[in-house]
């Protein structure tokens, strides 16, 4: 069988796909990839399905190998990758080589990077999936030394394929749709909200992400009374101190904190994307507005195979070229 | 006060069926009943029905039932008979647990005890003969909170948390016991301790407990208590439940 082997990898880096459903009932959250477009863009660069697993990168540097010819998907968060010498594109699938080493480099742009191979990963599974889920106990973060089985890639010779660009790593406008909780807040309250701007905190992780602002919290009505109720991915929680936290993939399945609304679904992974200070502000839609743009994930995947082309090769990935000396100068500079 | 029960969207996939704005044992076994009579209904576009402490929520897809379908349906089996006095709901089950009270299993025993204004024995004999149910699972996976215990145990939760409570705690406030399925800060009083490992990944039930599921407390001596130390489920019994 063929073996991934992870040589250098960066702090909190996991095993991920598009989590585990049906548990909520017994407190575990669906868990998943924080930027699950991502998965869906690698399983569309390599023609799998929507058990696609992945390593997700957050900020973390890896470097690995292959000790058989595998095609990668680079997805998510940009990252500067480079393997035999190569700089790669990003949001594109290429081969690599047996024991060629891959080095992938955060960028600053987005949190989570993400790379696929082309015969899957084939850990064994858990609760029917593969996926770490720290706050529920299941997995754990990935080491250097670590080995994971690979299938063999059937189809090592495909012709790598590109993503039309995506701006989800850029912070912006999320959109959400008030919930049950939402009459808590006064209209004056509520105003004030969608008028903030917001840069993405520090204090952010699988679980939740927190989000500053100038200005007075958000404080709900009553808020100590609320008895704990479902959580879902993207509600935007009030702690005691009114301070938002969108709840992401690893939420907790209920909770007594109020919540404003819910960030939808298409927006949640500009939430956990976003670098720290980058700026996001909140804009309220209507529930038939939400329903409109909704898309399950099988018809986003066939879009997105839809939309990819093929990946011509780039004067800029050549070996030795200025442009590449120049950008390796820079990462240089930026470890320091 | 709006009126119960009540249907409300949540996020852009899931309805609330709220029964209560607090916690209430009644509401908590009518929405126990309810959920499970809707699993029963199996309408197709339901994906998942989850409960809490207070409400049922119901994720749907969109492509294969209409919002207002969907809050028709619900709607109608809320109508269809009165919760609160259903008694059929599914098969109840009780769990017996062995467990070791006070001491260093339970270093706050005796200053619960004395906020619900008991003397140690007396307060295990009460405590242990308490029949609670499962009003929800949640916080992490497979931990239950328990109620309701009599009045006298309204104790609420410290200011200041226990930085760490092991796996098997069981902490009480607020007239509940929580069971911690790992270990954990709280605020709650960490009164006992069990053996009982709620969450089992590899297990072929990785979940030990369901919502609606009554759980008593046995005292055990600390010799029949560690002898239960290597069994997953810490030597806990479970029986389908009659009435007494």
């Amino acid at each position: 069988m063929p073996e991934l082997l992870l040589h250098q990898i960066g702090p909190n880096a996991s095993l991920q796909d598009l989590g585990r459903e049906g548990y909520l009932r017994f407190g575990l959250s669906r868990g998943g990839a924080m930027d699950r477009l991502a998965l869906l863009e690698a399983a569309a660069l390599l023609g799998q399905g929507l058990d696609i697993a992945a390593i997700e990168l957050p900020s973390a540097p890896v470097t690995l190998s292959v000790d058989a010819p595998q095609r990668v998907a680079l997805t998510g968060a940009p990252m500067l990758a480079e393997a035999g010498g190569r700089s790669l594109q990003w949001g594109a699938s290429h081969l690599l080589e047996a024991g060629e080493a891959l080095s992938l480099r955060p960028t600053g742009r987005g949190l989570y990077g993400y790379i696929a191979f082309g015969g899957g990963i084939e850990t064994d599974l858990t609760l029917g999936r593969r996926s770490a889920h720290f706050t529920g106990g299941l997995g754990r973060a990935l080491a250097a030394g670590d080995v994971l089985p690979l299938g063999a890639d059937n189809k090592p010779s495909a012709p790598p394929r590109k993503l039309a660009a995506d701006n989800r790593f850029d912070g912006g406008r999320i959109r959400f749709v008030t919930g049950p909780q939402t009459e808590l807040y006064s209209a004056e309250t509520r105003a004030a909200f969608g008028a903030a701007r917001f840069v993405k905190s520090s204090h952010a992780n699988r679980q939740a992400a927190k989000l500053d602002h100038q200005g007075a919290p958000f404080a709900a009505d009553g808020q100590l009374g609320v008895v704990s109720e479902v959580i879902v991915p993207g509600d935007i929680q009030m702690t005691g101190a009114g301070e938002p936290f969108v709840l992401l993939a690893e939420h907790q399945t209920m909770g007594g904190y109020p919540r404003i609304g819910a960030v939808i679904g298409q927006d949640i992974a500009r939430v956990a994307q976003a670098s720290v200070g980058v700026e996001l502000w909140f804009e309220q839609i209507s529930l038939e507005e939400a329903d409109r743009l909704y898309t399950p994930e099988n018809e986003l995947l066939r879009r997105i195979r839809d939309a990819s082309e093929p990946l011509l090769r780039d004067p800029r990935e050549m070996n030795g070229l200025l442009g590449y000396q120049l950008i390796s100068g820079m990462i240089t500079g930026q470890e320091d | 006060m709006a009126q119960m029960p009540q249907i409300a969207p949540i996020g852009t996939e899931g309805y609330l069926v709220r029964f209560a704005d607090r916690l209430d044992d009644g509401a908590n076994r009518a929405l126990v009943g309810f959920a499970a009579a809707l699993e029963a209904e199996e309408i197709d576009g339901i994906v998942e029905v989850s409960t809490a402490l207070a409400s049922v929520f119901v994720r749907f897809d969109a492509l294969r039932i209409a919002r207002a379908d969907l809050v028709a349906r619900l709607q109608g089996l809320l109508d269809s008979r009165d919760w609160k006095t259903e008694s059929n709901i599914a098969k109840k089950r009780l769990w017996r647990v062995p467990t070791l009270y006070g001491g260093a299993a339970g270093p706050q025993l005796a200053e619960a005890a004395k906020l619900a204004g008991l003397r140690e024995e007396a307060a295990v004999r009460e405590l242990s003969a308490a029949r609670v149910r499962v009003l929800a699972i949640g916080f992490a996976p497979g931990q239950p909170y328990l109620g309701m215990l009599p009045e006298r145990w309204d104790v609420p939760r410290q200011t200041e948390l226990t930085p760490r409570v092991p796996q098997g705690a069981l902490v009480l406030a607020v007239r509940q016991f929580c069971l911690f399925a790992n270990e954990t800060p709280t605020g709650w009083r960490h009164i006992a301790s069990t053996h009982m490992k709620l969450f089992r990944p590899e297990a072929e039930a990785p979940f030990a407990l369901r919502p609606g599921d009554e759980m008593i407390f046995e005292p055990v001596s600390e010799h029949d208590w560690a002898l239960l130390e290597t069994d997953p489920l810490g030597g806990a019994q479970l029986a389908e439940a009659g009435d007494a």
